[in-house]
Order: structure tokens, then C-alpha cells, then sequence
């Protein structure tokens, strides 16, 4: 449709997501962020079909290579083509942030609504839980049990989910504390709907809005919480490659002084990837409530 | 005012015990005990049970874990490391400086740049200067902080030797002469300081410029412009003191958080600081030193926020507590 004023008028009109979903068009940052993502995203899903090489197969005789035609990012110490590892790398980086932020979320979502729906004593226990949660030492504490119990990687997501849900279950609680005392919630209570009900159905859905946003700006801090972890040797651990054990090879002098291909390449896949969803984050919050708009 | 620190601090107390239960718990739960590491093979089941004994490994979990409050709460020693041979305090005190000194200067730097940088954003909004400030807070956010810290090693300290690579003291400075001495350390904390101080004054420079956006938009400042007031004053003098409340707030959070991201910093640097020594004692499972690190970091988390609480009231005397 052309860009006149019948247009804006029909955009009026549309549903709540719908004019999220335009406001969001306007933001060509965040737009642009969402492209680069997507594409980094399939990159990563479709990398078995366009790399020619496989994630482990080593060669000796083509070891060390820097960035040629046949090897885009050049080859590592044993052989293994690392343009095919980056984006194999990207799997598990941008997986486990997945993992973790959906994991939260749910939590989070649970917890938070319960505290703020029923109040009183349910929310004195779960709001101080989530205190304690809080009060640990992230990066120090995550160390410690990685370290106790092994560095898997589902060790890992759960350690994450479950030092990061008090933020966003605070969220939740304070959008259905304000929520709850509106009339229709008045007019369920008349109308006998059930508590699970009411959360569910009618409390939920005017917080998602919220959650995704905070699932997305989760996404940026949980992608650099994993890659540093990965990066100390206390995440994910090599053979399987993520970006954080990636740029690990950079502690090693020669390396950083003149292999700058081992560790640039994954180094700029974390920082734009953890950018563009700051971006979007930021946009995305800019859309839902445009009287925040700074 | 009073009452509710008091009844701030009480309320403290049990959120503490909670966090050092459950580290107690996640401990317990961990392969091995710190005991086996010291054991022998050859060891009888007599001399094991001995050596249990006198670690104080031989009662239940949760007998030790009271034994453990008292001793950590009362005496303030944190428990006792087997591997250093010493209390814990004593072998936190000896690591707490470098992270300290790098925690302090790297939000010196923060406040000196975020906030005027932010400050000067608010003001020139939508206009190149904003929008530029705007993209760097972003790379500021954004970047990994270990990725930084590379890429700062590699251009200023292996390309071309400006900066020193690793440490905090040059080992073969034999001066006695103090400024010598401050003047090696200070040359240490440049780049550490740097990769540490980066995404926290990105977050100063985000969290001014909003805050001083909705400060600017209110009808005193319209008021202040309209009796001719400078815009300079205006600013500084009106719009600031407003605006800078709620950093006030961010200030007392954000000390802890320092600590934990001084982890990745000081193991970049070498730098013999906590964060070092709590990746060691991860690793060698030297539980009363985890145990002690964390609660220490979580004491100084619930003071922060209790801090961040109180300033808040001070700086502004529309919020009251009773």
C-alpha cells in the first residue's frame, strides 16, 4: 500500500501486536539487528550443508593455515577448518542462551505472577527466595559449582536459569501487583473464573510483552555470562567448540601476536550477536510502551 | 529512619543464612570431599578416619553447617583453608587489594565519563553528538569484556610494549622510593582498569541519560528557562540534582557486580586478586575458601543494597521510610 494517510488510519486499527510489530518496523536499528540475528541463526542451522568440512575431522597436512579461498578463517593446530567451527560454536553459544532464558522465563513467569497474585505470606517466601538468588556472587558462585560438578553443558544452562530468574520474576510481580487491582479483574472475580484462570488467561498476557523484552535483552547478558565461562575454561569445555573456548587460544603468546584468525573471528561473533540483541531488546521495549520513548 | 536500618539489618540476617545454607548444601552435594584430596592411597581406613577426624569431616553436614555460622558470624574468620594453612579472612585480606584498587579506580573512571557523557547526550538529544554517545554505550555494553581485554593486551602490550603484560608489581623493580613503587602499580592497572571500567560506564552513561531526559522534560526546568537562567545552570545546577538520583541507587549495586566481573579482568592481567584466587580454589575444591569468598561477596551485596536504600532516601527527601 502506498504511503499515504488511509494507510496510518488502517495501521490504527490493528491489534495490540500488530502495532507493536509496526512501531518496531519504524526502529531501523532494531530492524537491522533482527536481520544480522536471523542470519547469524541460520547460519548456524544450515553450517553441515555448506561447509564442505566436518566439525572434527582433523589434517595434519593442512594444519595452520591463515584465511585462504579454501579455508575462509584459515585452519587450526590440528587441521580443523575454523570457519566451520565458528558457526558450529554459534550452535551451542546462542543454544545454551536459549536454553537458559526460556528456563528463567518460566520460572520466573510462575513464581512472579503467584507472588504478586495471592500476596501476603506466598509472597513474603517467594520474594525473599528470590533475595537470596539475587545476593549471590553470579560469576563467582556459577565458578564454583561448574567447577564442583563438572562442566557440562547442561550443568551449565541450569546453574544460569536458575541464578537469573529473581529479576525477571520481580518483572512479572510488579506488573500483576498494579494488574490485579484493575476493574476487570473485579469482574472475573464476579464472574467466579478460577485463580489458575485468571493468572493465565487474563493477568499473563498483559506481562508478555514485558517478558519478551526481558528475554531478549536476557539473551545479550547470558551470551556473554557463557562465553566467559567458556573463555575461563569453566563452561563448555573444547572438543566442543563455543566462542568463549574459542578465543581461549588467544592466552596463548604467539597466537595473539600473530594468529590474530584463531580468536578475532569468534571474539566479533559474540560482540555482534550480543549487540544486536541489546538493540532489538532496547527497540522492542521502545515499541511496546512508546510513552517510554526517550 | 532509624528503625527501618535496624529492621533492614534484622531482616538481613536470615536472607544471609539462607545463601550460606544453601552454598553449604551445594558443597555437600559435590563428588569428594576436601578431605580426599589430601588423602593418601596407602592410607588405612584408620589413618583416613583420623585424618577426618581432625578436619572436623566426621560429624553430619548439617551439624558442621551450624558449627560454620557460629565460627563465620561470631569470630569473623570465614572458616579455616586447609591449603593455605590459615584462616580464611587472613587469606582474603592478603587478595583483596589488587581487586579492591582495581574495583575503585575502574568506577572513578565510570563516574568520571559515564555520567558526563550521559549528561551531555540528554541535552544534545536526536543530534549527531547523542546519537554517536548512543552507539558507543551500546559497544560499550556489548562488548565481552575478556574479548576487550585481548584485543587492549595485543595493541598495547605485545605489538608495541607500552603497557606491561601480566601482574601488578614489576618483579625486577628494586626501588625503595614509594613513587616509584605507586607509579609501577598505577602503570598495571591501566588496562585492567580499562576492560573493567568499560560496560559500567556505558551502563552510567544509559542510565544518566534517560534519567536526565525525564528531568528535563518536567515543568520546573521549563520554569528555571523561562526566569532567563543560563542553560549551563539549568542543567547543572537544576535538572542534575534530580537527574542524578537514581545513579545514587545504581552506585550501591553496582560494588558487588565489580567484584565478579574483576574475575575475567584479574585472570586476563594476572593480577593477584580474588577473583584469581576463587578460580583456584573452584578448581582445587578448597571449600572453606569458596564458602568464605562467596559470603563474603554476598554480605557485601546485601549491604549494598541496604546502602543504595539509604542514599536513595537522603538524596532525595520526597522518599521516607518508617
Amino acid at each position: 500500500m502506498a504511503k499515504d494517510k488511509t494507510n496510518k488510519n488502517y495501521i490504527r486499527n490493528q491489534s495490540y501486536w500488530g502495532e507493536v510489530f509496526f512501531r518496531l518496523r519504524k526502529n531501523k536499528m532494531a530492524m537491522l539487528s533482527l536481520y544480522i540475528l536471523v542470519a547469524i541463526i541460520l547460519l548456524c542451522i544450515i553450517i553441515p550443508i555448506i561447509s564442505p568440512y566436518e566439525i572434527q575431522t582433523t589434517n595434519l597436512a593442512g594444519k595452520d593455515q591463515s584465511p585462504n579461498s579454501k579455508h575462509l578463517l584459515g585452519t587450526d593446530l590440528i587441521g580443523r577448518d575454523l570457519f566451520t567451527r565458528l558457526f558450529y560454536a554459534g550452535r551451542i553459544s546462542l543454544g545454551v542462551a536459549l536454553a537458559v532464558v526460556a528456563i528463567e522465563c518460566v520460572i520466573g513467569v510462575v513464581l512472579g505472577s503467584l507472588s504478586g497474585f495471592y500476596g501476603g505470606i506466598i509472597d513474603g517466601v517467594i520474594m525473599r527466595i528470590a533475595e537470596i538468588f539475587m545476593s549471590f556472587p553470579f560469576m563467582i558462585i556459577t565458578i564454583t559449582i561448574v567447577a564442583v560438578f563438572g562442566n557440562s553443558i547442561f550443568t551449565l544452562i541450569l546453574v544460569l536459569a536458575l541464578l537469573s530468574w529473581p529479576s525477571i520474576a520481580r518483572i512479572v510481580r510488579g506488573q500483576i501487583l498494579s494488574l490485579r487491582e484493575m476493574e476487570y479483574m473485579e469482574a472475573c472475580e464476579a464472574l467466579g473464573i478460577s485463580d489458575i484462570r485468571r493468572i493465565f488467561r487474563h493477568l499473563l498476557p498483559n506481562v508478555l510483552a514485558y517478558v519478551i523484552v526481558y528475554a531478549t535483552l536476557g539473551m545479550a547478558s547470558v551470551i556473554l555470562v557463557e562465553t566467559s565461562l567458556s573463555f575461563l575454561g569453566l563452561g563448555v569445555s573444547p572438543p566442543t567448540p563455543t566462542w568463549g573456548n574459542m578465543i581461549q587460544e588467544a592466552r596463548n603468546m604467539l597466537i595473539i601476536q600473530h594468529k590474530w584468525w584463531y580468536w578475532i573471528p569468534p571474539g566479533i561473533a559474540i560482540f555482534i550477536s550480543v549487540m544486536c540483541f541489546n538493540i532489538l531488546g532496547d527497540g522492542m521495549r521502545d515499541a511496546i510502551d512508546p510513552k517510554m520513548k526517550r | 529512619m532509624r528503625n527501618y536500618i535496624i529492621r533492614r539489618i534484622i531482616q538481613m540476617i536470615p536472607v544471609f543464612i539462607g545463601i550460606l545454607f544453601i552454598l553449604f548444601f551445594i558443597l555437600e552435594q559435590a563428588p569428594g570431599t576436601p578431605v580426599s584430596n589430601m588423602m593418601h592411597p596407602r592410607m588405612t581406613p584408620e589413618q583416613k578416619a583420623e585424618l577426618n577426624e581432625k578436619l572436623g569431616m566426621d560429624i553430619p553436614w548439617y551439624e558442621r553447617f551450624v558449627n560454620y555460622v557460629k565460627e563465620a558470624l561470631l569470630e569473623g574468620n570465614l572458616g579455616y583453608s586447609n591449603t593455605h594453612k590459615r584462616p580464611v579472612a587472613e587469606v582474603i585480606g592478603d587478595y583483596v587489594g589488587p581487586t579492591l584498587l582495581l574495583a575503585v579506580v575502574s568506577l572513578c573512571i565510570s563516574i568520571i565519563i559515564g555520567i558526563p557523557a550521559g549528561i551531555l547526550s540528554a541535552t544534545k538529544q536526536y543530534t549527531a553528538v547523542d546519537n554517536i554517545l548512543t552507539v558507543v554505550s551500546f559497544i560499550g555494553i556489548s562488548i565481552p569484556s575478556f574479548f576487550f581485554g585481548l584485543i587492549l593486551l595485543k595493541v598495547f602490550a605485545v605489538d608495541n610494549q607500552i603497557f606491561p603484560l601480566f601482574g601488578i608489581r614489576d618483579p625486577l623493580l628494586m626501588s625503595d622510593n614509594i613513587f616509584d613503587n605507586i607509579k609501577d602499580v598505577a602503570w598495571h592497572l591501566v588496562l585492567p582498569s580499562i576492560v573493567l571500567g568499560l560496560s559500567s560506564t556505558a551502563s552510567f552513561m544509559r542510565y544518566t541519560r534517560s534519567s536526565m531526559l525525564e528531568v528535563i522534560k518536567q515543568d520546573y526546568i521549563r520554569t528555571a528557562r523561562a526566569k532567563g537562567l543560563k542553560e549551563k545552570t539549568v542543567i547543572y545546577r537544576h535538572a542534575f540534582r534530580n537527574g542524578i538520583i537514581p545513579i545514587i541507587t545504581l552506585l550501591g549495586f553496582w560494588i558487588p557486580s565489580l567484584l565478579s566481573g574483576a574475575v575475567v579482568t584479574e585472570t586476563i592481567f594476572g593480577l593477584p586478586g580474588l577473583g584469581k584466587i576463587s578460580v583456584e580454589a573452584a578448581m582445587k575444591r578448597n571449600y572453606p575458601l569458596i564458602l568464605g569468598i562467596n559470603s563474603m561477596l554476598a554480605i557485601l551485596t546485601l549491604i549494598g543494597a541496604l546502602v543504595a536504600d539509604i542514599l536513595y532516601a537522603v538524596a532525595d527527601p520526597r522518599i521516607r521510610y518508617d
